[in-house]
């Protein structure tokens, strides 16, 4: 019963978001400072993660590739697919759920323990409108960015770390990049990169607008958001692929 | 000026405001006095709309709040403005920032025109030099000076004040208390304020409103509340044996039995 309370409590919110700005241009400056604080602000933690996830792909694949009869270049072929269609979409969303789901948890609910949601209310602003659509519209639009970003990288890394250690050539890698390369596996890493990033910046924005209470309430709601919001990437994932693939 | 009509407000089984009605006047120091927990910040926040009453009507100046849509709400609400009891400033913006918010949601003027009108009302609120500080920088006192700043910035009809006084000390309570009414007088504005603080209700209280336990239990002005026989306003008002005495000494030079003129310093000899 709990659960669905709380789920029409989100749709409810989400709900409230839906209407006329009271000044675009306004909410345009806040949609864009959302853009720099999540998509700049993620940048870092993104390129790290995905050049090391990268590299350990290529050194665990061909750790496990050890019939001689499979091309080296199939390291890369591996490596290519697992990061497109698994390691940047998920596992970065995953971490993204961390950076990107407390910080907006835990900012929302600040200004609604301070009263600053209230003040904004008073002043005949739709606070649903003003705080979360420009937060979710950013991640919406940024994440996917970071995702196709953390691919790159995360298959440079993977060439890299085959160059380094001398499992594979440059060229055999690249080769392998080449080989039955199905675009729409870009496609699908795309739509789980939309929906994980409607979820990372939606949970946690509904749990840190409703948060009641003081301090200890914005740390619950922040763990409770990010835990949720990891969850449902999962589930998300597991529902895409067998949709989807 | 605002009229609220029998307002009902319960949370679950529990009733917060049983049947409140007054009448807060324009260019008045509207009081709403009470012990914690006596609903004075719901009845606050029902006047506002953060609050929907259970039952009951909020009139502003003939115009029925409670049966408002959504859209004639947010053009009355650009006609409130409201001190928060934490001043509820924007954290990361600057005091100047804080301050020209409404003007950057609300209005077309240009960048220098609001700056002009940011520092009119920072001028008027006594705060100087603190443009380009954070909340997090400057005192309580200077925090509540910014937040009325702020809450007047776009002309109010309506200003709502949450307990400007709580954390500040008697000099500053009393500063602040002091450009309320100012203000009020002023820009002729209905102001409603939420207080326990003893100097202010002294100091502002053209109209006071007491409420007992979601009750409203007397009214009246400061000159009144003197002479009031009300037991438990005195006992909230008068607490201690040395505002009682006080209270009696005003209460001895109203009927005339001391003398109002009295040198004190020849008394104390």
């Amino acid at each position: 019963m709990k659960f669905f309370t709380e789920f029409g409590r989100y749709l409810l919110t989400l709900k409230g978001m839906f209407s006329k700005p009271e000044n675009g241009k306004m909410y345009w400056k806040e949609f864009m400072h959302q853009c720099s604080e999540i998509g700049i602000g993620s940048l870092g933690i993104v390129a790290i993660i995905s050049i090391f996830m990268g590299a350990v792909s290529t050194l665990q694949t061909a750790y496990q590739l050890v019939s001689p009869l499979i091309p080296l270049s199939t390291i890369a072929q591996i490596v290519r697919d697992t990061v497109i269609l698994e390691f940047s979409p998920t596992l970065v969303c995953i971490v993204l759920a961390g950076v990107v789901g407390s910080k907006i948890a835990s900012e929302l609910g600040n200004m609604r323990v301070s009263e600053q949601i209230d003040a904004l209310e008073i002043m005949g602003i739709n606070t649903k409108s003003y705080l979360i659509m420009p937060k979710l519209m950013a991640s919406i639009v940024v994440i996917p960015m970071l995702i196709v970003i953390s691919a790159v990288l995360g298959i440079w890394g993977g060439r890299v770390a085959g160059t380094l250690t001398g499992i594979l050539s440059p060229a055999a890698f690249d080769k392998g990049l080449h080989q039955y390369f199905k675009p729409y596996n870009v496609f699908f890493a795309l739509a789980k990169a939309y929906t994980f990033a409607f979820i990372i910046s939606s949970i946690p924005a509904f749990y840190g607008y409703n948060v009641q209470g003081g301090a200890l309430e914005i740390g619950r709601a922040s763990t409770k958001s990010v835990v949720v919001s990891c969850v449902l990437v999962l589930f998300a994932d597991y529902l895409l692929s067998s949709i989807l693939l | 000026m605002i009229e609220i009509q029998h307002i009902k407000k319960g949370f679950g089984d529990k009733t917060v405001i049983n049947d409140v009605s007054a009448v807060f006047q324009t260019g008045k120091c509207n009081l709403i006095i009470g012990t914690s927990g006596s609903g004075k910040t719901v009845m606050m926040k029902c006047l506002v709309g953060l609050f929907e009453p259970d039952s009951g009507e909020i009139i502003y100046d003939g115009q029925n709040f409670s049966e408002m849509n959504t859209e004639h709400r947010k053009e009355l609400r650009q006609s409130i403005g409201m001190l928060f009891q934490g001043s509820a400033l924007f954290d990361s913006m600057t005091v100047e920032q804080n301050v020209m918010f409404p003007l950057d949601m609300f209005t077309k003027n240009s960048y220098p025109e609001k700056l002009k009108r940011v520092n009119e009302v920072l001028d008027r609120v006594n705060l100087k030099d603190a443009n380009k500080k954070f909340p997090a920088e400057i005192s309580g006192g200077m925090k509540k000076r910014v937040g009325i700043a702020r809450a007047i910035v776009l002309n109010p009809k309506y200003l709502f004040c949450d307990e400007p006084n709580s954390g500040l000390d008697p000099q500053t309570s009393l500063l602040i208390d002091k450009l309320i009414k100012e203000i009020t007088v002023e820009y002729n504005i209905t102001t409603v304020v939420n207080t326990h603080d003893m100097n202010s209700v002294m100091e502002i209280g053209d109209h006071i409103m007491y409420m007992y336990y979601g009750v409203k239990e007397w009214e009246g002005s400061n000159k009144e509340i003197i002479f009031s026989k009300n037991q438990r306003l005195n006992n909230f008002i008068f607490a201690s044996e040395f505002l009682q005495d006080a209270k009696d000494m005003r209460m001895l030079e109203a009927k005339g039995k001391i003398d109002n003129n009295r040198d004190m310093d020849e008394l104390l000899k």
